[in-house]
């Protein structure tokens, strides 16, 4: 019985208190248990969509014929690009978060500053991005009527700021992409949308022209949610970065800050992986 | 088996100080995630622009999305937050309770989703 007592151990192996078991400071284990939660806000509202999605029985939206809209190229048709410039926006500004992470680790104030300087642009470009991507959601294109019958009647024009008799060619198209569809052109299509119940056009919190009133909502949540992190994540690097200049952590003798704000911001990086397969790809 | 108190690599500890030597190995790895990080975003975005949903490849598509996007985060997981250079005690503190967590919030929301698709079809 006496066995494990009188085994000597070399005290060198045992965890004698003094410091973290699992070598880590005290700062980055509370990030890092702050990230595992903020993970589980995340993964519950992309299961939250799913949920929606999968439980609903009509159409939804398919992001490529969505999102196809690219800033000064006008109407030309270019799915997900943008979407995935904007991805490949916040690898990068990830790529120059672990080399400033990098740079500190060599204790290199100037590495340290080039790189979490980039990081904090290719931060605003991304924030930026985003903002014109929810200015083209919201204003979205021609959009559809609903009739007085409560059809719904496609316009083939985008007519925001005239009035129907102002635009040359105005046509309705019932029906899109069925096998009954049929376009009305001239006074008759006039006298629909005069007589029409609403004019959907882009997307608010109860309707949209793309799909069902949750696909917005999600929309406006998710990547409203991930754009505020990283808008936080901005606003961190730059004290952090401030901090560097001022020499805090040379003094300080180490560069943690810079790895523990590394950590958050690969974290958005993370989170946006896989918003752009579940909400944009798939 | 390794005994992870006995094998430290506390190459990420606060008192840790990396040398150039070092610096460039770390480095090293960092160019490699990128590439990969971009080869596999460029592959899913022309697979999401060129093959359609609902045809038949689709399925299998959706599942390498699937797959592509576990790579990249495990990827950054683990060189760009570095949890594959902590201690492994840490490594599964952070790790099973989420995926715990994940596995029955995934299995919940696909039973029940699945339930009410049926349901709402059927009836309404």
């Amino acid at each position: 019985m006496s066995g494990e007592a009188t085994k000597t151990i070399d005290p060198k192996v045992l965890w004698g208190g003094g410091r973290s078991p699992f070598s880590v400071s005290y700062g980055k284990m509370m990030m890092w248990f702050f990230l595992v939660s903020d993970a589980l806000t995340f993964s519950g509202l992309l299961a939250a969509y799913g949920y929606v999605r999968h439980s609903y029985t009509g159409a939804w939206p398919i992001g490529e014929e969505v999102f196809h809209a690219f800033p000064f190229m006008g109407t030309t048709h270019l799915p997900l690009l943008y979407v995935a410039m904007m991805t490949f926006i916040l690898i990068v500004s990830s790529v120059t978060m672990v080399l400033a992470v990098e740079a500190g680790h060599r204790m290199d104030k100037r590495g340290v500053i080039k790189w979490l300087g980039l990081t904090i642009l290719g931060g605003f470009v991304f924030v930026g991005s985003q903002a014109w991507e929810w200015y083209h959601f919201i204003h979205g294109s021609a959009g559809y009527v609903v009739t007085a019958e409560g059809d719904k009647a496609w316009l083939t024009t985008d007519i925001s700021g005239k009035s129907v008799s102002e635009v040359a060619d105005f046509a309705l198209i019932f029906n899109r992409g069925t096998e009954n569809e049929r376009q009305v052109s001239g006074a008759e299509a006039i006298n629909i949308y005069n007589n029409k119940l609403q004019h959907v056009q882009g997307a608010n919190m109860t309707v949209n022209e793309y799909g069902p009133p949750q696909y917005a909502n999600f929309f406006f949540f998710i990547t409203g949610f991930h754009g505020f992190h990283v808008f936080t994540g901005v606003i961190i690097n730059i004290l952090i970065f401030l901090n560097v200049i001022r020499g805090t952590y040379d003094s300080r003798g180490h560069f943690e800050m810079v790895e523990k704000t590394g950590l958050y911001w690969h974290f958005v990086d993370l989170v946006w992986v896989f918003v752009f397969t579940f909400f944009y790809l798939i | 088996m390794l005994r992870d108190d006995l094998f430290v690599n506390d190459s990420y500890s606060v008192e840790a100080r990396h040398d150039e030597e070092h610096g460039k190995v770390v480095r090293k790895k960092i160019v490699f995630v990128t590439v990969l990080l971009t080869i596999v975003t460029l592959v899913e975005v022309l697979l999401g622009v060129f093959v359609k949903q609902g045809t038949e490849l689709w399925p299998v598509i959706k599942w390498l999305f699937i797959a592509m996007t576990l790579v990249k985060a495990g990827y950054i997981v683990a060189v760009f937050m570095h949890l594959g250079d902590e201690r492994k005690s840490l490594r599964y503190l952070i790790l099973i309770p989420y995926a715990l967590f994940i596995l029955l919030l995934l299995y919940i929301t696909i039973t029940e989703s699945n339930y009410l698709n049926m349901l709402w079809s059927t009836y309404f």
